[in-house]
């Protein structure tokens, strides 16, 4: 499971960082969307991996810290995947108009004299 | 503590977020009178807060003078507000800034966008929020809502000059907020905690095999602070973004730089003081070097700016470099002064960039930065004269001139004004440092500091003389009392730190003291036995 999980999260960040130092907007906007997954993947493994631990453990049983599922990661998860959202479909905007006044999608707002 | 001076804490959050929220409800752009004195109205209650905040905390002991438990739940499980001497000071900063800025919009920069006022009011939420926060996930989130109020503001007026440099800043700054959200799951993994107290009080504990993880971790986080805080070579967004922003913007973004810089400050301190064994004052030199390459940077590019709002924006540059140099030498006294320069600067780099605009406002259309936002009052004249706000300003020339000599001065720290006593301090700390012999670094910092004061001599005596004496066919610009009061002010802020430099710099160097010795701040925020807790067990 680490190293599903673990490959998972170099492919995702790998990919979004190759992508955002791209030239075009579009590039742009998808890498950073696929490093924010890498991100948040990377956030829950940082709880420790494991299925089936119990978020309270029941009334007046005995229990290891092992036992337990952190929760605490999947909050800051959630947190973070709706500011990622919103961000996201913010930039969008600004792409699109970026795209309408200078009539380019480079990210300086012109193409560069080849 | 009485009642009402508990939630006094939670006012700086609260009341930006309500009158925004109240804003939107209101909606639209037909009721911008209503707005607009909202925000006024907002404005100067924040400063009337942050007044009485900081007299709280200047009369208490010498630690945390306020935790506000949201929730009523206790420190390490919940989320806390914490306010001292620092977050005090800065809650302050902010709201001056803030009522200055807005006033100055009135005239007219809150017309050429939509939704000037709640963004203005969800920003100051966010900066207030980053302020007071004691818990690092919280910050994260204060972060993201200031950042999301600033990519609006940025983009106030649009135009193309403004989109594409904005959105670099968005790019850059989601960039950074990813890394931000790496270092803190990384110090959670390690550390367990997100409590920046229980974070410092744990990290002594913390086995050797793991260390070497959790300063990675620390400094991941560490890098998305110096992104905002522009450190070099991560500030290339900051000028370009910085110089077309609407001026009251701007000026209010002269903050935002300084919010790096205020985590930075504290979050470094306390997580590795000295009790932290192997990790005291971990990437020490990174700061200090990396603050002195920013001053050289800012200061060649102070002078090869050509306008006076890239001026303004390399300006920041040095002031941010050098808070975080001194910062990075970890000396009390050291830090003492820096924090007076830190108010001193943003407070001239506030008047300044709201100058620039009432300078530039008399040059030929198509001279430099200014024709973009020309070109945005399709009927300028039109909207001036019908909807005139507030009286024109006689003898405009002669107070924008003394205006912006006085900016001159406290940039470039000259005699008399305070911009030459927070150098003059920061100079005599670091040669008054402790150890015998002061080291290669403190030498190269004072060089560079006193170098940095010439090199804004220069350009911004070029730029005086270029808008006020060497061009005879330039119109004289119409200058509305709303207007230049707030630059006024700014500047008579100044003159009264100048003046009151002893009680201030009394302030500073309690802060500073308190900030290198957190035993107080740790203790403060997690001992179960505190504020209103205490009360009601004690009523049970």
């Amino acid at each position: 499971m680490e190293i599903v999980l673990a490959l998972g999260i170099g492919v995702l960040a790998g990919s979004g960082v190759w992508l955002m130092l791209g030239p075009r907007t579009f590039q742009v906007i998808v890498g950073l969307s696929l490093l924010s997954y890498g991100v948040n993947l990377f956030i829950i493994s940082m709880g420790r991996l494991g299925t089936g631990g119990a978020p309270i453990l029941a009334e007046k049983t005995a229990g290891a810290a092992s036992q337990f599922a952190d929760s605490l990661p999947q909050a800051l998860v959630l947190t973070a995947i709706v500011i990622s959202f919103a961000t996201t479909a913010l930039l969008l905007v600004v792409l699109l108009a970026a795209r309408g006044l200078t009539g380019t999608d480079h990210v300086d707002g012109r193409e560069p004299e080849a | 503590m009485s009642r009402f001076a508990d939630h006094l804490i939670v006012a700086p959050i609260l009341l930006p977020l309500l009158a925004g929220a109240i804003m939107l409800v209101l909606g639209g752009e037909c009721r911008r009178n209503v707005n607009a004195a909202i925000n006024v109205v907002t404005s100067f209650s924040l400063l009337c807060v942050s007044l009485m905040l900081i007299r709280t905390v200047d009369v208490g002991p010498a630690g945390v003078t306020g935790v506000y438990r949201l929730g009523d739940w206790p420190a390490p499980f919940a989320i806390v507000l914490v306010v001292d001497r620092l977050a005090a000071l800065m809650v302050l900063l902010t709201s001056l800034l803030a009522t200055a800025a807005v006033v100055f919009s009135l005239a007219r920069w809150h017309r050429v966008g939509v939704l000037f006022h709640p963004l203005f009011q969800f920003l100051l939420m966010g900066v207030n929020g980053a302020f007071l926060t004691g818990d690092l996930f919280n910050l994260f989130v204060f972060f993201e809502v200031l950042l999301a109020a600033s990519y609006g503001l940025a983009l106030h007026g649009s135009g193309a000059a403004r989109v594409t440099a904005g959105m670099h800043y968005i790019v850059i700054n989601l960039a950074a907020s990813l890394l931000f959200l790496i270092g803190v799951s990384l110090i959670y993994g390690i550390a367990g905690t997100l409590n920046m107290a229980d974070l410092a009080a744990r990290i002594p504990a913390i086995r050797t095999e793991d260390r070497a993880l959790f300063e990675a971790g620390a400094s991941i986080l560490g890098i998305a602070f110096l992104v905002k805080a522009g450190m070099w070579p991560l500030c290339f967004w900051l000028p370009a973004t910085y110089a077309v922003a609407p001026p009251p913007v701007a000026s209010m973004f002269a903050i935002l730089t300084k919010v790096g810089a205020y985590i930075v400050l504290r979050l470094w301190l306390l997580l590795f003081r000295p009790e932290a064994a192997a990790s005291t004052q971990f990437g020490a030199d990174w700061l200090l070097w990396g603050g002195i390459a920013t001053i050289v940077f800012g200061t060649i590019g102070v002078l090869a700016s050509q306008d006076m709002a890239r001026l303004a924006a390399y300006s920041v540059l040095v002031s941010s470099g050098t808070v975080l140099a001194a910062i990075g030498m970890g000396q009390p006294a050291i830090t003492g002064a820096a924090l007076f320069y830190l108010v001193s600067s943003t407070l001239g780099l506030s008047a300044f960039f709201l100058l620039v605009e009432l300078v530039e406002r008399g040059r030929e259309p198509g001279a430099d930065m200014i024709a973009v936002t020309r070109e945005l009052y399709g009927e300028e004249g039109d909207v001036d004269d019908s909807t005139e706000v507030g009286i024109a300003v006689p003898v405009t020339m002669g107070f924008l001139g003394m205006a912006f000599i006085g900016c001159t001065l406290i940039i470039s720290g000259l005699p008399p004004l305070s911009g030459f006593i927070a150098k003059f301090a920061l100079l005599a700390a670091a040669l008054g440092s402790p150890s015998a012999a002061i080291s290669t670094a403190t030498w190269t910092f004072l060089v560079v500091l006193i170098l940095a004061g010439l090199a804004a001599v220069v350009s911004l005596t070029r730029a005086g003389i270029h808008a006020f004496w060497a061009s005879p066919e330039r119109t004289v610009p119409r200058v509305r009392l709303i207007e230049l009061a707030p630059v006024i002010l700014l500047l008579l802020l100044c003159g009264v730190q100048t003046i009151q430099a002893g009680p201030v710099m009394r302030y500073m160097q309690a802060t500073a003291q308190s900030l290198h010795v957190p035993d107080d701040y740790i203790r403060g925020v997690l001992s179960p036995v505190n504020g209103r807790i205490d009360h009601r067990k004690g009523g049970a």
